[in-house]
């Protein structure tokens, strides 16, 4: 109730005196004070039309006190404001003022939810770059300074973001201040502020100058990373990737690996977790001669490690590790170190460690060759197809086209059948789904034979699946197949027994037909189309299920392109017209959708359509046709309206009979 | 992880665990000063460990049956001789605090985070005894607590103990002394309530609000604060956690006081008249009830000036429009009660209902031709500033000159 006579005086001030930008903040005021949420909301979010209208004195002068003064509110109102004031330097007058904006941020920054703060730092960020060094030494840096010296921790961890971006562009004293207070932060009492530095700790390493980063940096990085709070702990992990980069291999051992070393063997899983999942950029960072002094070591352990979660996180990294291993004794190595605690995966007794091997296992073939492919994977890959787990031996059948490619297919095709054969059957519609995905994939690498022989009736057996979802990848799969195998062969072997479903007494089925002509109608070609889908699609006209023959005049309409003209005008479109009638009305709707498709269509083509004289008179006026039939235009509502206008807008294009005949119908 | 190996050495440990609890509780004098280091040790050796990842990633605490842990046979032999061991008359808080210390503690506190129930049950008798016998560990023990649970509310919205953390500091709060201190009030303001806004309120909300209504107890001028928080974080969505939030704020209408009550009934009544119009029938039924509580009616009675304006646009409405038979029979009271309490009121407000309801529609009007106003405005100010882009050059120069 307060503001509502903010708006009568703003719009009178407008009206009345033509002082224009009078307005607009009190516009805002009120609606900042509205009691609606959204409307609040709403206001927030067009705060850069207000600014513009405002102009950036008053931007400056006005709205963002303003701002800053009444930053309480709802949290979704908050993150809207942090968000709109990242992108606010120009509104305010560019990046001479860009200062202007830091008050309301640096409150944003300090409330409770992390939403919106990590919003305001972003922001905060953001606007950092556009300052100039002395701006930034004169607002900013003070700014990062209260921050970091807040009394609740929400603005110490809001101040953690900021260190990295405003030291580069610093004077000496003014750097080595801020260094100080990142080091007070990284051991501040809060295991949230702590947690906030040890996450910032890389980037703000990676600006620092080097002889900082040995002094100061990694004894930062040895207290988090032996903090008493494993959540602390485990983001120094994530430092050491960025700090190690920065190192020489000599300051690296020194300073670094103890560290490192310690965390891959640190009591609390959820540390050993982060090193096993940043193993492949650890790797990368420490270089070739510390992997293989420390690192494989380390991951040999990781890999047997107690808690599953960690063997997974290992596990998946298996590839990476190896592909990344310099190639000169890189199989030795393999062979010797780290096949050995493969094969124990494989028989692992946690499903997700079988399973993240599983994904990755296949890729070993191209690193290890064709002959130890056969003699050392070929034997795990053969275990793990048949192991009792269906996303294990699916994640298998996903990447065969990496073993392809070393020893050919054929030497896992009798294990692989029994394999697909059993998760095309899975009571899970997922893994079913899953199965079908890698159909074309298995039929590129198993050849037409052996496709024909042993998957083709799957294939078939997929269209009549209980689950709709099966249903359609099961007829975008038999597509996918006729693009690989050719027209000739759908002929042949798929398409007379997709045409023999349109009989089947289940509807859904004979529906699963007209997908299926959906789908493969392009990749058949006209000849196909029009000689053998053709005739199916007109006969299930008359169908006496609805769904049947509204999916035909959708079938009519999507396989249009394909047929030639003739077929169109002769064959097609009577069967239209005629469900352009039935007495369903969806089937009416899209029989009329068809029509007028398949009339923009013939247009296109230039091609005589009778009654052309006729045709073009609308067409130029077709608001003189639409007039009378929509008397005083009262319906505007409701589907049933529209239906109305967008059909009849087209059909003002079709020939008169129909023009004549369907407002009639329809009113 | 594995409880079928050495099934003989465990039998040895269990029996000798139990030997040992045995022997405290039955014995008087046997707890010597030189035993507390290795008591302490033993404790520490078998409980301290990092707790599993859960079996199950999306465990839901409502949902999920919890993963109970492997080895509590002889865990909670251990919990059990602590426990004794602290309540055992001999104990002296003297000389254990030199081994029960900080680092203990914290430890102690990373447990509550076990998915096992019966394991949290013994900690919060534990840290409850810990908590009264070693006054030095007070207010670390409050500190960890409230890193905890700001850590819940913010970072991992996971912490399975906070029920039991919630249920010993309604106790710890009962026994504040007054006036309250500065950090008591800045916990229950920072940490207690932005806890509501939690997913899984509903497994603490009983614990929660307690605590909030032994603050309120404790200084009724915090009701202010409180419930203008608990406004802030109304649920949007979720009407379970509406029916809570209202269940609470009946508890504390139930302790207000009628000064404190003129200080926030204009926001509150604002927000449960939302509520009785709220189309999920279990809010509406929850906010109807109100006027079944005495206490609270005389307080609207009071009040009922200020309260029968906000109310009635809410009321009358639904009286006519909603869906559930029971809420329309529940309004009818409501509405018959308010009547009775200024029947002049109640008809004027009836009288110009309608002309309120047209006044709403003309502001929303003007609210849009605001906005379509101001639209014009930037693009004309955008205009504007193209046009003059030309003269920018000339006034850069004039800037750069001053």
């Amino acid at each position: 109730m307060a503001g509502a006579a903010a708006p009568g005086t703003g719009l009178g001030a407008a009206g009345g005196d033509g002082d224009d930008s009078l307005y607009p903040i009190a516009v805002l005021i009120d609606e900042l004070r509205n009691e609606d949420v959204q409307l609040r909301l709403n206001s927030i979010k067009k705060l850069s039309t207000i600014a513009l209208a405002l102009g950036v004195e008053r931007t400056r002068t006005e709205l963002l006190p303003f701002l800053t003064d009444t930053i309480y509110d709802e949290d979704e109102v908050l993150l809207a404001l942090a968000e709109q004031l990242g992108n606010f330097t120009g509104l305010v007058g560019g990046p001479d003022f860009a200062h202007c904006l830091l008050p309301p941020l640096e409150s944003l920054a300090t409330v409770e939810e992390t939403v919106v703060r990590d919003r305001a730092v972003e922001s905060l960020r953001q606007i950092s770059q556009e300052h100039t060094p002395v701006a930034l030494e004169v607002h900013f840096v003070p700014l990062v300074k209260r921050l970091a010296s807040g009394d609740w921790f929400t603005s110490r961890t809001s101040a953690c973001g900021l260190f990295s971006v405003c030291y580069p562009r610093a004077s000496n004293a003014v750097k080595e201040e801020i260094r100080q207070h990142f080091r007070s932060l990284c051991s501040d009492d809060t295991p949230m502020v702590r947690r906030a530095a040890a996450s910032k700790l890389g980037e703000f390493a990676k600006v620092l100058e080097l002889d900082s980063v040995k002094s100061e940096i990694v004894p930062l990085f040895t207290n988090l990373a032996s903090d008493e709070q494993d959540s602390v702990r485990l983001l120094a992990v994530e430092a050491c990737v960025s700090i190690a980069q920065l190192l020489s291999q000599d300051d690296l051992e020194a300073l670094v690996m103890p560290t490192l070393r310690q965390a891959a063997e640190d009591k609390s899983w959820r540390v050993r977790y982060m090193v096993a999942d940043k193993f492949s950029e650890l790797q990368k960072a420490v270089g070739p001669k510390i992997t293989l002094n420390d690192l494989i070591p380390a991951f040999q352990n990781l890999l047997k490690d107690c808690e599953a979660e960690v063997r997974a996180a290992a596990a998946h990294k298996v590839k990476e590790l190896c592909e990344n291993l310099p190639i000169e004794g890189r199989e030795t190595i393999i062979m010797n170190q780290i096949l050995p605690y493969i094969k124990e995966l494989v028989s692992d007794m946690n499903q997700h460690v079988k399973s993240a091997l599983a994904s990755v296992i296949m890729g070993l073939s191209t690193i290890l060759g064709k002959e130890n492919t056969i003699e050392h994977l070929l034997p795990l890959f053969l275990a793990q197809l048949k192991d009792e787990c269906p996303e294990v031996r699916l994640n298998i059948i996903s990447n065969l086209d990496c073993v392809n490619e070393v020893i050919g297919i054929r030497q896992l095709s009798q294990s692989l059948l029994p394999a697909i054969v059993e998760l095309a059957k899975d009571a899970k519609w997922r893994v079913r789904l899953a199965i079908i995905e890698y159909m074309p994939l298995l039929a590129g690498q198993l050849g037409v034979e052996f496709f024909d022989e042993k998957l083709n009736s799957l294939c078939m057996a997929w269209l009549v699946d209980h689950v709709y979802a099966i249903r359609e990848a099961a007829t975008n799969n038999l597509m996918k197949l006729v693009q690989k195998f050719g027209t000739e062969w759908a002929q042949n072997t798929i398409v007379p027994k997709v045409l023999v479903m349109a009989d089947d007494p289940n509807y859904l089925h004979r529906m699963t037909t007209l997908f299926c002509i959906n789908a493969l109608s392009e990749a058949c070609g006209q000849e196909i189309t029009t000689k053998q889908m053709l005739p199916i699609v007109l006969k299930m006209a008359g169908d006496q299920v609805a769904n049947v023959r509204f999916n035909v005049a959708k079938s009519l309409q999507k396989i249009g392109p394909i047929l030639d003209t003739n077929a169109l005008q002769g064959e097609v479109r009577p069967v239209l017209q005629k469900l352009g009638q039935d007495e369903d009305m969806d089937v009416k709707y899209f029989a009329q959708e068809a029509i007028s498709v398949m009339a923009q269509r013939l247009r296109k083509l230039d091609l005589p359509v009778k009654d052309s004289e006729e045709l073009s008179a609308p067409r130029a006026d077709k608001n003189h046709f639409l007039s009378p039939t929509v008397p005083g235009d009262n319906t505007r509502k409701g589907p049933a309206y529209q239906l109305h206008v967008n059909t009849r807008d087209k059909l003002a294009q079709l020939e008169l009979a129909e023009r004549v005949h369907f407002p009639q119908s329809r009113d | 992880m594995d409880s079928v190996s050495d099934l003989k050495s465990k039998e040895i440990k269990r029996a000798t665990l139990n030997e040992l609890v045995e022997y405290v509780s039955t014995n008087r004098g046997v707890i010597v000063e030189s035993a507390y280091s290795d008591i302490v040790k033993m404790i520490s050796a078998n409980i301290f460990r990092t707790l599993p990842p859960s079996d199950n990633p999306d465990f839901d605490p409502e949902e999920d049956e919890p993963t109970l842990e492997a080895s509590w046979p002889h865990i909670q032999l251990v919990y059990e001789f602590f426990l004794r061991f602290l309540e055992s008359p001999d104990f002296q808080p003297s000389i254990a605090k030199r081994y029960i210390d900080q680092k203990f503690v914290q430890q102690l506190l990373e447990l509550f985070d076990s998915e096992d129930p019966r394991e949290r049950d013994f900690l919060k008798t534990v840290l409850h005894r810990i908590y009264g016998k070693f006054l030095g560990l007070r207010a670390f023990i409050r500190k960890q607590i409230n890193n905890i649970f700001l850590r819940f509310i913010y970072e991992t919205e996971h912490f399975n103990g906070v029920a039991e953390l919630l249920e010993i500091l309604g106790s710890i709060i009962n026994g504040f002394a007054l006036p309250l201190k500065a950090e008591h009030k800045q916990f229950l303001m920072k940490v207690l309530i932005p806890m509501h806004t939690a997913k899984g309120l509903a497994l603490f909300h009983a614990q929660l609000a307690y605590c909030v209504v032994q603050f309120l107890e404790k200084d009724t001028t915090l009701t202010e604060p409180v419930i203008r928080g608990l406004l802030k974080f109304w649920p949007k969505t979720c009407s379970q956690k509406e029916v809570m939030f209202l269940g609470e704020i009946e508890e504390i209408l139930d302790v207000i006081e009628p000064t404190q009550f003129k200080k926030i009934e204009e926001p509150l009544f604002k927000q449960i008249s939302k509520c009785v119009s709220s189309s999920h029938f279990q809010v509406a039924e929850r906010a109807l009830y109100f006027w079944n509580n005495e206490y609270i009616l005389s307080l609207i009675e009071e009040n009922i000036d200020k309260i029968l304006p906000i109310m009635f646009a809410s009321l009358y409405k639904i009286s006519k429009e909603h869906w559930n038979p029971t809420i329309v029979t529940l309004v009818y009271n409501v509405l018959k009660t308010l009547m009775e309490m200024n029947g002049k009121l109640f008809e004027d407000l009836t009288s110009s209902y309608k002309a309120e309801r047209q006044r709403e529609k003309k502001k929303e009007l003007e609210r849009e031709e605001l906005w379509k106003k101001l639209e014009e405005l930037k693009l004309k100010k955008a205009l504007e500033n193209q046009n003059s882009a030309f003269n920018m050059h000339s006034i850069l120069s004039n800037t750069s000159a001053e």
